[in-house]
């Protein structure tokens, strides 16, 4: 039988290796020919991390780190580990009830899966955390709390200046612009965090991680051979005087306005506030976006940085500029006088002068100190009249416009936050198309006493202050001194002196001369400080608005402009307070307290009522300000931080 | 001769043991490797056998003692006992499905004090001897109908029982007994069936029944046209060829769809049906697709040991049982798999070696039943980890982690060697 069957047992070795051959031709195809294992292997089993630097610190002109970053805290859940936990007792610390719990943990398990960790609650409170910390042993190892670095604002001030980081929004994500930038991401989106974002950001690193089927974390890949190690930001160092900036804030709360203060030395920004103001620490943590839509549509409109975007007509602050160009053209000289008696008639329609006694425009220094309408407005028609530029609708208005533009006006100046917004200088095109050809330097006459079509910043008010007390030069008005270790060309713009249009020497003289006397004998006597020289000048801003259709006069808005100390200028200052009348009324006193504060230090005893008297004004209108949730709002952030 | 007095390995096989270690320490070396995380410490997981490879390690210890027992005890002892052992086995496998335990959804497990125990594993061995036991005795005829069904009946009834404990898989082994019989002289003709069979229950499943029904149709027409002499000569040449018509038809109109809606398991279907290309299923796909990966990724020489990604993150499940082969082919890449591929080829070879130096029938029928086992194993189990067969979950001989399937095999093979040892004995 063994014999007769020795056949079969051929058939049987041939059955086994036509079976291993199958095999093998197929293992040949997996392995050898087919190379998409080896990349489906590689995504399957490396997980790339991205590692997040610490955002640069911006500090201020004394050192004082004014933004930095802070650490809160992620309370993250693997669901499957939660066992054996006292619900009832974490429930009672993250202030949720039982059912809110199941569904956070429904929702992480859905997002996330069971076996990986989810966010259970984001940037907890600073006494949820102290709670939970205390407990945290009892909640593990289900629950974990995780680190997250969040920016924060030690002096609560500056908000509009430095500005806020947030996530990256999906029209962004698809910008060229932000390729580098993943989903999730947070970017500086306004003030120096968006214009400083490079810098600032630091580089991230690359974590190459070896994962598991459930895309958990095992390890580093090829003992971190492929891994980038992230770079800490830069650290930005800023002119600004963040205590200078602070008592700004305070002045202008319950007002609406603003302060320029630049050192005209440098072109450094001191202290830039927009009122009513809001504490930046709104904007970061977990509750940034219900904020962000408080402030977005508060009546006040916090958010809007009147310094660089709002524009006023300058009114009388223009006034030594007029007096700048009239000088410079040879129209007038520092003695030509002017008979005012109380109007200027040149016109068909009177302008009105506050002032009737012939003597107070007798020459140039007394009718830029007494602000004589008259005067300027003879000045700017001999101006764009004269002869040497074949009129008004030839040369003239197109060489006046030329002036301002070199004065800063009409164009952005180009500081370094985003946003800013050009004003207006309205040259012989704007008047060609408004009044089709047939105009005269009569229906321009109002630009003489900064009326009219003419529209400015404060920003560009504070800075005209620096080229006249510089005489005739100046830097481009920016926030940031120096960049740490800095290899970018970022602030090379802003170390270059500009001089404007070559204006002589004794021109400017007489005008410095004039705004101190404003201060000394004029319109802006209540601005005086004891020991300082400074130059001033008062405005005051008409202000119309729509209501109901009709085009109303509204309280005029108040004005300052000046520069101290005259012989040796170290600080420019514009201050705007809209709606408060004449502007020595509260616009020259803030100036002359936010002089004294940069240049003393402290505020003399005997004007601390005026500073008491501008801290309790209030100039907001009633209807804004009581939809106003501003102040409640702020408050919320010191509880906040407690 | 005295036994007694000649050396205490006389007779051993050596290739077989040499063959049977390699597997098993390739085996040992595989699980450590899907285990095996930078910062394990291993002796400490050794000791407290906290990891597949720390107890595949102390199972391979016990088989050994396993082993030295089997050695030396009297061959006659597995002829006289096999009817009894085999029983035994059916008692056991009943007994676990009444009081047996449920693990990944079979019903297959025994625990004793802390360990789980799988009898299937076990019966195989049980099959085996009682299958050559019932061929090597005078009475029986193979070429007699009544034989062959008696011996068929030995091999299906474990597998019966198997199924329906839900271990399909294991009770699919006990068809490879067919292999021992066409040995011992079932018709080719059958396995010329079986093959047939199974291109018509793939058909069936591949191909739309009605388009199956009219090839049947054109293909009967166009047999009876061309041998319609042979038919006129001998009339009951047409009835057999319209009876396999029949019977195919039906088959494929009926009991393939029936076999699939009212036999099969949901998830048993779609395993098949994800291995023909049918579904797409990524969750029913995810093993087999794994496990591609894992292997295809190895290339041709290979990651290195320890080094490869897919079966060190559990990305393949069950890598160190059912998927062990995924590791040596991310490891080890082609060149390696080959080779471990010839170390089963040359034990197969070897066993069949042995077989037919056998003067016992026996022996001879109980060697190419462990041939069988092993080759039914280790085709299915390779051809499912690079996605030639469905998810079938039966483990590699020697290689898989598992105590019951080491046991087995350990004693399959040395009771083979203690049997070949004692082939100069008078004949059984």
């Amino acid at each position: 039988m063994s014999v007769f069957n020795q056949p079969r047992r051929r058939v049987i070795q041939l059955i086994i290796l036509g079976m291993v051959s199958i095999i093998i031709v197929r293992l040949f195809f997996l392995q050898v020919v087919e190379k998409k294992y080896a990349k489906l292997a590689d995504a399957n089993a490396v997980l790339r991390k991205v590692v997040y630097p610490s955002r640069g610190i911006i500090y201020d002109r004394k050192g004082r780190a004014i933004l930095s970053n802070d650490v809160l805290y992620d309370l993250v859940v693997t669901p499957r580990s939660v066992k054996n936990i006292d619900t009832a007792y974490l429930c009672t610390i993250l202030k949720i009830d039982k059912e809110e719990f199941k569904k956070k943990i429904a929702d992480c398990i859905k997002k996330n899966g069971p076996v990986r960790q989810s966010v259970f609650s984001s940037l907890l409170q600073a006494d949820i955390y102290g709670q939970l910390q205390e407990s945290m042993y009892l909640f593990q190892p289900g629950f974990e709390l995780i680190p997250r670095q969040i920016r924060s604002y030690p002096y609560s001030a500056a908000a509009n200046i430095l500005g806020y980081i947030a996530e990256i929004s999906p029209t962004m994500l698809k910008d060229s612009n932000y390729a580098s930038y993943n989903s999730g991401d947070y970017l500086g989106m306004t003030g120096l965090e968006k214009t400083y974002e490079s810098v600032l950001m630091g580089q991230r690193g690359i974590q190459y991680l070896v994962k598991d089927n459930l895309n958990r974390p095992q390890g580093p890949y090829e003992n971190g051979e492929f891994d980038s190690a992230a770079i800490a930001g830069k650290n930005l160092r800023l002119s600004l005087d963040i205590e200078l900036q602070a008592f700004g804030e305070q002045m202008m709360h319950g007002k609406i306005g603003s302060i320029v203060a630049i050192d005209p030395q440098d072109g450094g920004i001191l202290a830039m506030v927009s009122g009513p103001s809001f504490d930046p620490n709104l904007l970061t943590g977990s509750y940034r976006s219900a904020n962000f839509n408080k402030l977005y549509l508060d009546t006040t409109l916090p958010l809007f940085n009147r310094a660089i975007q709002a524009q006023y007509p300058p009114g009388s602050t223009f006034k030594p500029m007029i007096g700048l160009v009239g000088l410079d053209e040879g129209v007038i000289t520092p003695s030509t006088g002017y008979p005012c008696y109380g109007a200027y008639l040149g016109c068909s329609r009177p302008i009105k002068c506050e002032h009737h006694d012939p003597g107070h425009a007798a020459n140039f220094r007394l009718a830029l100190a007494h602000s004589c309408n008259a005067y300027f407005s003879n000045v700017y028609r001999l101006c764009v009249d004269a002869p040497k530029w074949g009129g008004i609708r030839v040369g003239g208005m197109q060489k006046w416009a030329e002036y301002m533009n070199n004065f800063g006006f009409g164009h952005k100046i180009g500081i370094d936050i985003p946003s800013e917004r050009p004003g207006r200088i309205p040259d012989k095109k704007y008047y060609d198309a408004k009044y089709k050809g047939s105009w005269n330097s009569c229906t321009s006459v109002f630009l003489g006493i900064g009326q009219g079509e003419v529209e400015t910043t404060p920003l560009q008010m504070a800075n005209a202050m620096c080229i006249v007390s510089n005489r005739g030069s100046f830097f481009v008005p920016h926030f940031v001194k120096s960049i740490d270790n800095d290899d970018t060309h970022l602030l090379d713009k802003y170390k270059q002196r500009h001089v404007v249009a070559h204006i002589s020497d004794e021109a400017y003289d007489a005008v410095i001369k004039g705004m101190t006397d404003v201060v000394e004998s004029g319109t802006g006597r209540v601005a005086q400080i004891e020991g300082i020289t400074i130059g001033g000048k008062t405005g005051t801003a008409e202000n119309y608005a729509i209501v109901d259709g009709k085009r109303t006069k509204m309280p005029n808005h108040a004005q300052f402009v000046a520069f101290a100390p005259a012989e040796n200028p170290k600080i420019a200052v514009c201050v705007i307070v809209e709606r408060s009348g004449f502007g020595a009324k509260y616009a020259a006193p803030i100036a002359s307290l936010m002089i004294e504060k940069y240049l003393k230090d402290t505020i003399a005893a005997k004007r601390q009522a005026m500073l008491k008297t501008v801290m309790e004004t209030v100039t907001i209108p009633d209807a804004m300000r009581s939809r106003s949730k501003l102040d409640s709002l702020n408050g919320t952030v010191i509880k906040k931080r407690l | 001769m005295n036994r007694s007095q000649t050396k205490l390995t006389q007779g051993i096989d050596w290739p077989i043991v040499g063959l049977y270690l390699a597997l098993v320490i390739v085996g040992l070396m595989s699980i450590f490797a899907a285990e095996y995380r930078g910062d394990d410490n291993v002796w400490q997981n050794i000791i407290h056998l906290n990891k597949n490879y720390a107890r595949q390690l102390m199972w391979f210890g016990i088989s050994t003692v396993l082993a030295s027992v089997i050695w030396l005890t009297d061959s006659k002892f597995f002829t006289a006992t096999a009817n009894l052992l085999y029983a035994g086995g059916i008692l056991l496998l009943l007994l676990v499905l009444g009081i047996g335990k449920d693990v990944k959804g079979s019903h297959s497990w025994l625990v004793l004090g802390g360990f789980q125990f799988q009898p299937a594993e076990l019966t195989k061995l049980c099959t085996n001897l009682a299958l050559a036991k019932y061929l090597s005795s005078q009475e029986t005829d193979f070429t007699k109908l009544r034989s062959r069904l008696i011996a068929a009946a030995i091999a299906v009834v474990p597998a019966g029982i198997i199924i329906l404990q839900s271990e399909t898989g294991l009770a699919l082994v006990y068809f490879s007994f067919f292999l021992v019989m066409y040995r011992e002289g079932l018709p080719g003709v059958l396995l010329v069936i079986a093959f047939s069979a199974i291109v018509l229950v793939l058909s069936a499943l591949l191909v739309d029944n009605k388009v199956l029904f009219i090839i049947f149709t054109v293909i009967t027409a166009l047999v009876i046209y061309f041998s319609r002499r042979e038919i006129k000569r001998n009339k009951s040449r047409l009835l057999l060829i319209v009876a396999i018509y029949g019977f195919c038809a039906l088959f494929v109109m009926f009991v393939v769809p029936f076999t699939f809606t009212k036999v099969l398991k949901d998830y048993q279907v779609r395993r098949i049906e994800v291995m023909l290309g049918k579904e797409n299923d990524p969750k029913a796909t995810y093993n087999t697709r794994q496990s591609m990966i894992a292997i295809g990724s190895g290339g041709f020489w290979g990651k290195g040991y320890l080094k490869g990604t897919q079966t060190r993150y559990d990305f393949v499940p069950e890598q160190s049982t059912d998927f062990i082969f995924c590791t040596i082919g991310e490891d080890f890449g082609f060149f390696g798999s080959i080779i471990f591929i010839g170390i089963y080829v040359a034990l197969l070879f070897r066993v069949i070696h042995v077989a037919e130096r056998q003067r016992s029938t026996f022996t001879r029928v109980y060697a190419y039943g462990v041939a069988s086992i092993v080759f039914f194993h280790v085709a299915i189990n390779i051809s499912m980890t690079i996605g030639l067969a469905p998810v079938i979950g039966i483990p590699l001989p020697l290689v898989s982690y598992g105590g019951s399937s080491l046991f087995s095999f350990t004693m399959l093979i040395f009771i083979l060697l203690r049997l070949d040892a004692d082939r100069q004995m008078v004949l059984r």
